[in-house]
């Protein structure tokens, strides 16, 4: 494909139904934050849903919240920003050209990506434990034994059910940018980014802030209700 | 004109570029993957509508006696699935779009040709899903899902289904991706937003909707599958769960899909009827506008789908308001398109036929929409054959006529050959003939009351459905020609030439087929969208071959 | 064969002809628009055809033009829109003072249970010429009752109640069709709305029946503890409930409601969804315990604490008595499939 009206530097990395590296950057921004709106309408229809029964059973909300593990949860949040400090530094290196540095920070950001699963795997775990997931084992009573319950136990079904679909599916995103992170990483190791292109670790970059701040709304509607 | 720099050999086209089974299944390039969405979805659009002739002539006789009450509501639900999330859905976007969005703006392709790949691979792999779904015994929910019975009392795939459609979005979701930073990013030299073809600006506001929108139902539908699987339990009422939070996240994003069934077809019209009335369009921001303000307020209607389901009546009134206002922008394409004829030179080859029968019915679809939109009346018609005749009128009245008139504009670039004119004026025809004795009687028999997913129906009504199973035949016939014809004009259809309509834009100033680059040199553009006098007034049509 | 072909339901209630003119009038609209946008285009495609228009003259718009064709048709659906709503208004509003009928859908059947006490499956006797109104619900998916002869349609819900009415005035028979997929029988889920003239009406109803619904609801009061609090003093846990029904309800949250049926359904099944002002939430949920049913029993029971049907509950000597009364068993209900 001749690409003969540019006289870019990289040309190879310019594909060929761009005009210039301009438009092929300006191009990658665009879809990446369109890709990201999709992903907002994605969660947010999960979002209603918590809302809604929020209102409507906020005492068994409230009990759901008691079971979570506000330590392991807390970690998680800490993690989960400090991984997103690496990344933008892995960014900066990238755009830097400082191919060692981008590679080191990249790696420190897929620790705490697999950090904070493994901590949710563990929390997981409890749940299973301690019959909270929601189908036919699900056991919940009252934290006093005999005491009258003012909500149903199967509304703390529906929230534990909203836990687990709201934070799998961020879990899925977080193996997703775990992936996407290792990719990085082996393009870096072969010398594919430049000062001049690095359009792929600036749009992960992206994708894996996003991925926390979901996380950062996630923590309180889910930890912390029960603290009034 | 910039006819002088779009030269090029004649002899290689995307179509022989390249040969092999691989070449195909491999391109990045548009106008293959067009092709290989035009093959994958004539397949489906055919399982559908061997669904719908098996639901005609179940629906011959009052008894429930041709098959099983079970099997028939497997059979609408399969029906209105495939017809929607594999045929409509992606019709004119990933056909015609695909193929004509890159060439219309003067780009050598689409923003990000290999997720355009991928969108295709997405789709075969819903369409798979849904066919496996299919396979192993069915779903019988209604192509609606609600919820608890599509979550805890339905014994069907509802997983399989669920999932396919969930994928088969993605691919809706990259088209649309795709398509906005396209035509934000890549538009020739010269070429301003208010000089794009209609066709553009439509399906521009159906890539919003696409964007908007399907993350939405995929959720939805995850949930659904989720629930079912690992007894999650966010619908269920039985745990004190919303009945309704279901419908209102479902007709979220299905009351925009229907604009996406619909907007591109508008777009498909403004070309159409400018080319075969030699004409500028009347009114080009309206139109144009008309567009982005469906894809808007097409958001804030959805529960208008729910006015008995129990909601309250304040809210009511406030989606029926909406609903009518959401209405107007089409009333106004209809009316400049009316305009647009207004002193032109007109021509009857096909897809001016096609065109016509689209304004028609819509209008009579649209209208009927109002109907619907109307609180009084949506209580007695909503949930019978009323409803399923509006939106067959809006549906297959207007989208699918809408399809075939573009696919007949646009066959002689696509193919480079022309499709035989006597057959296809006989077939667009038999299309409307078979198409209104098809669903006018479903008008009657709502308002007389009769529900819809009903097997078997009180004796009264049989007359009207025998008319309606009758049209449904002619209709069958009506889309089986084409099928043949088409297929045939490829070896034996006279060679077309880069321009037969001399219609204006840029696709058609390259060859037919075009190269696979498009262009070889990026034009520029200097001229307003159809310029139809400038262009009848050059003895050539600006092309160089 | 005409007889085979009628093209227009019967029109047997107060709504329907209010409806019909609605939508005797947007026939027409569309009618029209329909033929002058079909007129427009034979007529432009004939006189400007190529062969004797040759050239085309390019018209760029006109906004007068624009305009008029938005807000023409902008005017003209704020009509429907407002005579729609004002319809479904009254749609919605069941008059004071209508004979109650309550509704139980399940797949795939109708079961009306009338105040009197009479159960009638798929089939539904009602008397001509009185306001009518029906509290529905369901016990597995949504159902939705539908008349087209009285124009009356209203989905029935698992999990709450919805409510609809109508004024029939023409004895006969009607179709009653279940008009929301319910699964496999949707289609069979037909019966018959009976419209009798008063008299007949009289005669039907007073055949046997053993005891009216609130005192069924009475016993389940007794059965499921609800005396042990509820009392007709103001000494128990939990407020008199006598004469509540329709009256505003303050709330501990500062907000009031009315206690209508739905009201009073949540208050059994969620109880701390709305806690009365000066109680505390010590009610327990009878979630799972009660079915539709009895819950339609007690809460007609609570119902007619208010004008006198019914009688009121009994001081209780021992308040303490377990909060968990073990719940009978319900009636031998048919097992309702359920996923696999
Ligand atoms: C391509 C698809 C498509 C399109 C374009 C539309 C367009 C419209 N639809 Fe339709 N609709 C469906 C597909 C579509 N619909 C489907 C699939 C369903 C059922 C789903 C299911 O339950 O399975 C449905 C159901 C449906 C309902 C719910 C009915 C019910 O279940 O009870 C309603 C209610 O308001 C409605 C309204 C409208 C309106 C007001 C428009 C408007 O946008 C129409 C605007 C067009 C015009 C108005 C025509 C132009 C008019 C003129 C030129 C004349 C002048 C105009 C005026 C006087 C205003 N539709
Ligand atoms: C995009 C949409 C689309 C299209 C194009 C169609 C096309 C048709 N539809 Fe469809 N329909 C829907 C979308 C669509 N429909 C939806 C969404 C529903 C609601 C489903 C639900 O309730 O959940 C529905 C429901 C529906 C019903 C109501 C069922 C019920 O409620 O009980 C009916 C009944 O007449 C019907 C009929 C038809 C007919 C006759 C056609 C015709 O136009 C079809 C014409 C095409 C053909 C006839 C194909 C020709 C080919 C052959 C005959 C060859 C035979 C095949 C092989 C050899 C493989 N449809
Ligand atoms: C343990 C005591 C207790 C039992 C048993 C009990 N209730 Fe209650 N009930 C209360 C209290 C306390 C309130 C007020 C606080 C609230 O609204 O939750 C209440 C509120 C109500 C209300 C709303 C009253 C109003 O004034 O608005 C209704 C209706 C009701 N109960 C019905 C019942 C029925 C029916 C049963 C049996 C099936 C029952 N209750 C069993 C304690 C009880
Ligand atoms: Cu019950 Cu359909
Ligand atoms: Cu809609």
């Amino acid at each position: 494909m001749p690409a003969s009206h540019t006289a870019e530097h990289a040309s190879h990395d310019l594909r060929h139904h761009f005009a210039d590296m301009e438009q092929q950057k300006e191009t990658a921004t665009l879809g990446m934050w369109l890709f990201l709106v999709t992903e907002v309408m994605f969660f947010g229809g999960m979002f209603c849903a918590y809302l809604l029964y929020r209102l409507d059973y906020y005492t068994a909300w409230v009990a759901g919240s008691e079971r979570m593990n506000i330590y392991l949860g807390t970690t998680n949040t800490a993690v989960l920003i400090c991984s997103s400090l690496t990344m933008v530094l892995a960014v900066h290196f990238a755009k830097l050209g400082n191919r060692k540095a981008t590679a080191i920070f990249l790696i420190l950001t897929i620790v705490l990506g697999l950090g904070f699963l493994g901590i949710k795997a563990v929390e997981y775990h409890e749940h299973w434990v301690n019959h909270e997931v929601p189908g036919p084992n699900f056991h919940f009573e009252a934290p006093k034994p005999g005491a009258s319950l003012q909500y149903s136990p199967k509304n703390v079904e529906i929230f534990f059910s909203l836990y687990f679909a709201m934070t799998g599916l961020h879990a899925i995103h977080m193996i997703i940018g775990v992936g996407l992170l290792t990719w990085l990483l082996v393009r870096n190791a072969r010398g594919d980014f430049s000062p001049y292109y690095n359009s792929p670790v600036e749009m992960t970059g992206l994708y894996w802030h996003f991925v926390d701040v979901v996380w950062i709304y996630l923590f309180p509607l889910l930890y912390l209700i029960r603290h009034k | 004109m910039a006819s002088a720099a779009i030269t090029q050999d004649e002899k290689t086209n995307y179509l022989n570029a390249d040969y092999g089974i691989k070449s195909w299944l491999l391109t990045t390039d548009h106008k293959r993957i067009a092709l290989l969405y035009l093959i994958s979805i004539t397949m489906f659009f055919f399982l559908g509508g061997f669904f719908a002739m098996l639901i005609r002539l179940e629906l011959l006789t009052p008894a429930g006696d041709l098959v099983t009450s079970d099997t028939y509501n497997k059979l609408f639900t399969m029906h209105g699935i495939v017809m929607v999330f594999l045929f409509l859905i992606p019709a004119v976007p990933t056909v015609l779009g695909n193929f004509l969005v890159p060439m219309m703006i003067g780009a050598k392709d689409l923003a990000f040709p290999k997720l355009n790949l991928a969108s295709w691979y997405v789709y075969m792999l819903g369409g798979g899903w849904v066919l496996y779904a299919i396979i192993t015994g069915g779903v019988d929910t209604g192509w609606t899902f609600y919820t608890p019975y599509s979550t805890t009392f339905s014994n069907t795939n509802v997983v399989a289904a669920a999932v396919g459609i969930f994928i088969a979005g993605f691919s809706s979701i990259f088209t649309g991706i795709n398509f906005i930073v396209t035509i934000h990013r890549m538009r020739a030299p010269g070429l301003t937003w208010r000089r794009l073809p209609l066709f553009i600006w439509s399906n521009y506001a159906t890539s919003v909707i696409m964007v908007l929108g399907t993350p939405v139902l995929a959720i939805t539908l995850l949930l659904v599958a989720a629930e079912r699987l690992f007894h999650l339990g966010i619908f269920n009422a039985q745990l004190g769960g919303d009945p309704l939070l279901f419908q209102h996240l479902f007709w979220f994003y299905s009351h925009p899909a229907v604009y996406i069934m619909i907007l591109p077809g508008m777009g498909v019209i403004s070309e159409v009827v400018t080319c075969f009335s030699r004409k500028r369009v009347f009114g080009y921001d309206f139109v144009a506008l008309a567009s982005i303000c469906i894809a808007v307020l097409g958001f804030l209607v959805w529960a208008h789908h729910m006015f008995v389901a129990g909601i309250s009546v304040y809210a009511a009134m406030v989606f029926s308001l909406l609903t009518f206002f959401v209405a107007i922008p089409s009333a106004v394409k209809v009316f400049n398109w009316i305009a647009t004829m207004y002193q032109g030179s007109i021509s009857f080859e096909t897809p001016m036929l096609y065109a016509f029968g689209f304004i028609g019915l819509f209008t009579m679809g649209g209208m009927t929409g109002l109907f619907l939109g109307s609180l009084g009346i949506d209580v007695h018609v909503h949930d019978t054959y009323f409803v399923v005749a509006h939106f067959h009128y809006v549906m297959v009245g207007g989208m699918v006529m809408a399809y075939m008139c573009g696919l007949h504009f646009w066959w002689p670039k696509i193919t480079g050959k022309m499709y035989p004119e006597g057959w296809a004026k006989l077939s667009a025809l038999l299309t409307f003939v078979g198409f209104n004795l098809t669903f006018f009687p479903q008008f009657i028999l709502g308002y007389m009351g009769m529900p819809r997913r009903y097997h078997a129906y009180p004796p009264e009504f049989q007359v009207l459905n025998v008319l309606s199973t009758a049209g449904a035949s002619v209709l069958a016939v009506g889309y089986v020609l084409p099928m043949i014809y088409f297929v045939w004009s490829l070896r034996y259809g006279q060679d077309a030439g880069p321009n037969p309509w001399r219609a204006a834009g840029l696709e058609w100033m390259t060859s037919s087929p075009p190269p696979t680059s498009n262009f070889e040199t990026t034009p520029v553009v200097t001229w307003e969208a159809y310029n139809y006098d400038e262009i009848d007034k050059q003895q050539e049509v600006p092309v160089a071959s | 064969m005409w007889s085979n072909l009628p093209l227009f339901p019967a029109r047997a209630s107060t709504l329907a002809g209010h409806v019909d003119a609605l939508y005797f009038l947007l026939v027409a609209v569309t009618a029209f628009f329909t033929i002058l946008i079909a007129a427009l285009i034979l007529i432009f495609a004939i006189r400007f055809r190529k062969q004797k228009h040759p050239v085309a003259k390019q018209i760029h718009g006109s906004n007068a033009l624009e305009l008029t064709w938005t807000i023409i048709p902008l005017g003209i659906s704020m009509i429907f829109f407002v005579w729609g709503a004002a319809i479904y208004f009254t749609e919605t509003r069941p008059p004071k003072d209508s004979m109650e009928v309550y509704v139980v859908a399940k797949q795939w059947m109708w079961k009306f249970e009338h105040t009197e006490g009479q159960r009638e499956i798929d089939e539904l006797h009602v008397p001509e010429g009185r306001d009518v109104r029906l509290i529905m619900t369901s016990q597995d998916v949504i159902h939705s009752f539908f008349v087209p002869a009285f124009r009356v349609k209203a989905d029935v819900l698992p999990g709450r109640y919805t409510s609809t009415w109508f004024h029939a005035t023409k004895p006969g028979r009607y179709h009653l069709f279940c008009s929301q997929y319910c699964g496999t029988a949707h289609s069979s889920m037909v019966g018959w709305v009976v419209v009798m003239t008063p008299g007949a009406y009289q005669q039907w109803a007073s055949t046997g029946t053993d005891g009216s619904l609130a005192s069924t609801g009475e016993k389940y009061f007794q059965q499921y503890g609800c005396s042990t609090c509820h009392r007709s003093d103001s000494q128990g846990r939990g407020p008199n409930l006598v004469g509540i029904f329709g009256k505003p309800v303050l709330l501990d949250d500062g907000r009031t409601v009315v206690a209508d049926e739905s009201y009073i359904r949540e208050s059994i099944l969620n109880p701390e969804a709305k806690v009365v002002s000066g109680f505390k939430p010590i009610m327990p949920t009878f979630q799972g315990q009660i079915d539709e049913e009895g819950l339609v029993a007690l809460v007609a029971y609570i119902k007619g604490l208010g004008n006198g049907m019914a009688n009121p509950p009994m001081p209780v000597n021992n308040p303490e008595k377990a909060p968990y009364p073990v719940p009978p068993k319900p009636e031998a209900s048919q097992a309702t499939p359920s996923a696999k």
